[in-house]
């Protein structure tokens, strides 16, 4: 029978299954940060139990980490915020006690966020099942992985018994064809498919990504894609295997080994070419965008469903039907100091976030480097950070001399973390600041309380940093 | 995990849909590295005027006084009834927890994220999913009823309203037997430790550049 990636993924992980489809499935790689394991680690030592398999865990701090100051003191010293700090050094002394194949510690210049280390590191492997407890695990699904965020119980779950209690979800393709017009990229590719289907569209799915837009990405490309697959409400969402794929993990750190037939590589590329959906297997939803109708998208809102063209206006909340989402746009528009029949283009911006697991990779980086180089922030920008992925994303990008074109312009260059995304450390808005933030969450308070985020791609934000104000970054390459 | 069997318990209305983590728990508090003391801090950002720090006692900071949580009325509720997608956002357990801390037992929505969900059964909570209309009806008599309370019967599958209306709903066979029985699903799953050594060895040897050290 024909069968979708997921299909093949999930029985391929299959422990066993009852009758009314509660499965135990393997997991095969743990990745583990500083905010979601500490109380997992506390409670498989009040249970008395030991790690299952600890060769799994990959381990780095990434939310709490400052990014500047870390010259002040040695190790954590350099933490501020003794709470965070605690966090941290919870972390390395769990890891210290527990082990793993890995650990990245604070400093370390491969540490970073979790979701870009693990692919650096070729810690994420095709065919593989990847959790971590935070819902962006969706990311490593770009490598035709089954990936996905899992809660503190889970993880300490995880690290007893290497399964977890699951169900089968039900299966989504979303096909998006065509060519990208200029300007437009994953970040605009993924804002559209939530704007389409909406942030509880992908609720109970499994995602595939496919279509010739997708299969022209590179594997950062389909990183940012899967990455804000939960944005849509989907836990998974996946990308077949193909030359991009294999041409990316060859040689990293943990990639399998050898050259050659009989090799370790040799055999998991035989596997890998097998992870891709057959020709006519069904799935249970399918959803079709046409590529080149997408734009550059802003959020406008407080959910990343609330998405437009940078060409569009505002919506008014006086032509939705549904009572519910009206109140939710009224608030929204509220809470951002926006008004609906307005273009989003021309609204001045505060600050200008560049970083998080959606778009801190080097290509991120190189795309709007470009826009900025040989530009300046605009005056009434306070502050425009960039924040890279990892360690070694900052190390490539200064050999590329990135780092001056940034800061010629007036941007800050940081140490590598989760940083302004959600603001666990000292990175974040002030009330009533307006970011350009090319995060995946515009939720009140997210990037600080009463902060205003705005949603968009790298190059969107570069051009924003640039001109003081959401602008058509087609109008500036 | 404390067992939930039946809960008798006042409803408190939340009428906002797509609720996210980020505010059942703010980003500040996710330092901490219990699993306690979250309660006083759930929504802070809609609860209170001020900002909250962790660790801070909250017993005189100014409450928002639009905010329905804080309505004398609604006081020592168990039952929270709210929107679709309840829940969604970040994976942080932090949010069951905090709801939990705060007194909640049972959610009633129309929908919730699916990481949500997942983590309410973890920890004790009930999470239940009516129809649009059953739950715009339960909204309009929580409103209207000072004192409203619901009984939800978990072994029966219902809800159980003051007017003698009983409201089926669905539930997952195995964790409704894990939330009756108040058990840890750990100690279920290593029942079938044979069934994992024997599924690693079958990978081991098929895909061995997944336990490559």
């Amino acid at each position: 029978m024909a069968k979708t990636l997921y299909d093949k993924l999930w029985e391929n992980h299959l422990v066993r299954q009852e009758d009314d489809g509660t499965a135990l499935i393997y997991i095969d790689r743990h990745l583990v940060h500083e905010v979601t394991s500490p109380q997992a680690f506390e409670g498989l030592r009040m249970a008395n139990r030991k790690a299952w398999r600890i060769e799994s865990v990959v381990a780095t701090a990434d939310h709490n980490t400052p990014t500047d100051g870390w010259e002040k003191a040695e190790g954590t010293a350099c933490i501020d915020d003794e709470i965070s700090r605690l966090q941290v050094d919870t972390l390395d002394k769990n890891i210290r006690a527990n082990g793993a194949l890995a650990y990245f510690p604070f400093k370390d210049v491969r540490q970073g966020i979790v979701h870009v280390v693990g692919p650096e590191q070729g810690a994420t492997l095709p065919g593989m099942t990847v959790v971590c407890g935070d819902s962006h695990t969706s990311t490593h699904g770009a490598f035709a992985a089954l990936a996905f965020g899992i809660g503190t119980s889970e993880v300490e779950h995880v690290l007893a018994t290497q399964t977890l209690v699951s169900k089968k979800s039900k299966s989504m393709l979303i096909r998006v064809e065509g060519p990208l017009g200029k300007g437009v990229g994953a970040k605009d590719i993924v804002l559209a498919i939530i704007g389409k289907i909406g942030t509880a569209g992908g609720t109970g799915y499994a995602i595939e990504f496919a279509g010739s837009a997708i299969r022209g990405l590179s594997m950062e490309g389909r990183m940012t894609i899967c990455n804000m697959a939960i944005e849509a409400g989907a836990r998974a969402g996946m990308v077949a295997v193909d030359d991009t794929t294999i041409n990316y993990v060859r040689g990293r750190p943990f990639a399998p080994k050898g050259s050659g037939s009989g090799s370790d590589w040799d055999k998991a590329v035989a596997y890998w070419r097998t992870l891709h959906t057959d020709e006519g297997a069904q799935f249970d939803k399918v959803v079709e965008l046409d590529a080149r109708a997408i734009t550059p998208q802003v959020t406008w809102g407080t959910s990343p469903e609330m998405v437009i063209g940078i060409k569009d206006m505002i919506p008014d909340p006086a032509k939705e039907q549904d009572p519910v989402k009206r109140e939710g746009m009224e608030r929204a528009l509220a809470y951002m100091g926006l008004n609906p029949n307005t273009p989003i283009a021309g609204v001045p911006v505060d600050k200008v976030f560049i970083g998080s697991c959606t778009n801190s990779r080097i290509e991120d980086l190189r795309q709007a480097a470009a826009i900025v180089r040989g530009r300046s922030v605009a005056a009434n920008v306070k502050l425009a950070l960039v924040v890279p992925g990892s360690g070694l994303v900052k190390r490539q990008a200064e050999e590329e001399g990135l780092d001056k074109i940034f800061k010629a312009a007036g941007f800050e260059w940081r140490e590598p973390g989760c940083s302004m995304c959600l603001g666990m450390n000292a990175d974040r808005l002030s009330p009533g600041e307006r970011c350009a933030s090319t995060s995946n969450r515009n939720f009140e308070g997210r990037q600080g309380p009463m902060g205003r985020t705005h949603l968009v791609s790298p190059i969107m934000a570069a051009a924003a940093a640039v001109a003081g104000r959401f602008v058509d970054v087609r109008e500036v390459l | 995990m404390d067992k939930f069997v039946v809960l008798d318990g006042l409803v408190a209305p939340l009428d906002r849909a797509n609720v996210d983590t980020d505010a059942i728990i703010p980003k500040q508090f996710l330092k901490s590295i219990n699993r306690s003391g979250f309660g006083p801090f759930a929504f802070d950002e809609w609860r209170y005027m001020d900002v909250g720090q962790p660790g801070q006692d909250c017993t005189n900071r100014p409450l928002n006084p639009q905010f329905s949580l804080n309505q004398p009325q609604f006081k020592g509720a168990s039952v929270l009834l709210t929107r679709q997608n309840f829940g969604c956002g970040s994976s942080r357990e932090h949010a069951p927890w905090a709801l939990l801390d705060y007194g909640f037992r049972a959610i009633i929505a129309e929908s919730f994220a699916d990481i949500f969900f997942n983590n309410c059964f973890k920890n004790g909570i009930l999470p239940i999913v009516l129809p649009t209309q059953v739950v715009d009806k339960l909204f309009s008599e929580t409103l209207a009823t000072p004192g409203y309370r619901l009984i939800v019967d978990l072994p029966n599958q219902v809800v159980r309203t003051p007017g003698g209306e009983a409201i089926p709903f669905d539930v997952d066979a195995f964790r409704k037997e894990c939330l009756i029985n108040g058990w840890d699903d750990i100690g279920l799953t290593l029942r079938h430790a044979d069934a994992i050594h024997a599924y690693e060895e079958r990978r081991r040897h098929e895909q061995p550049w997944l336990f490559a050290k």
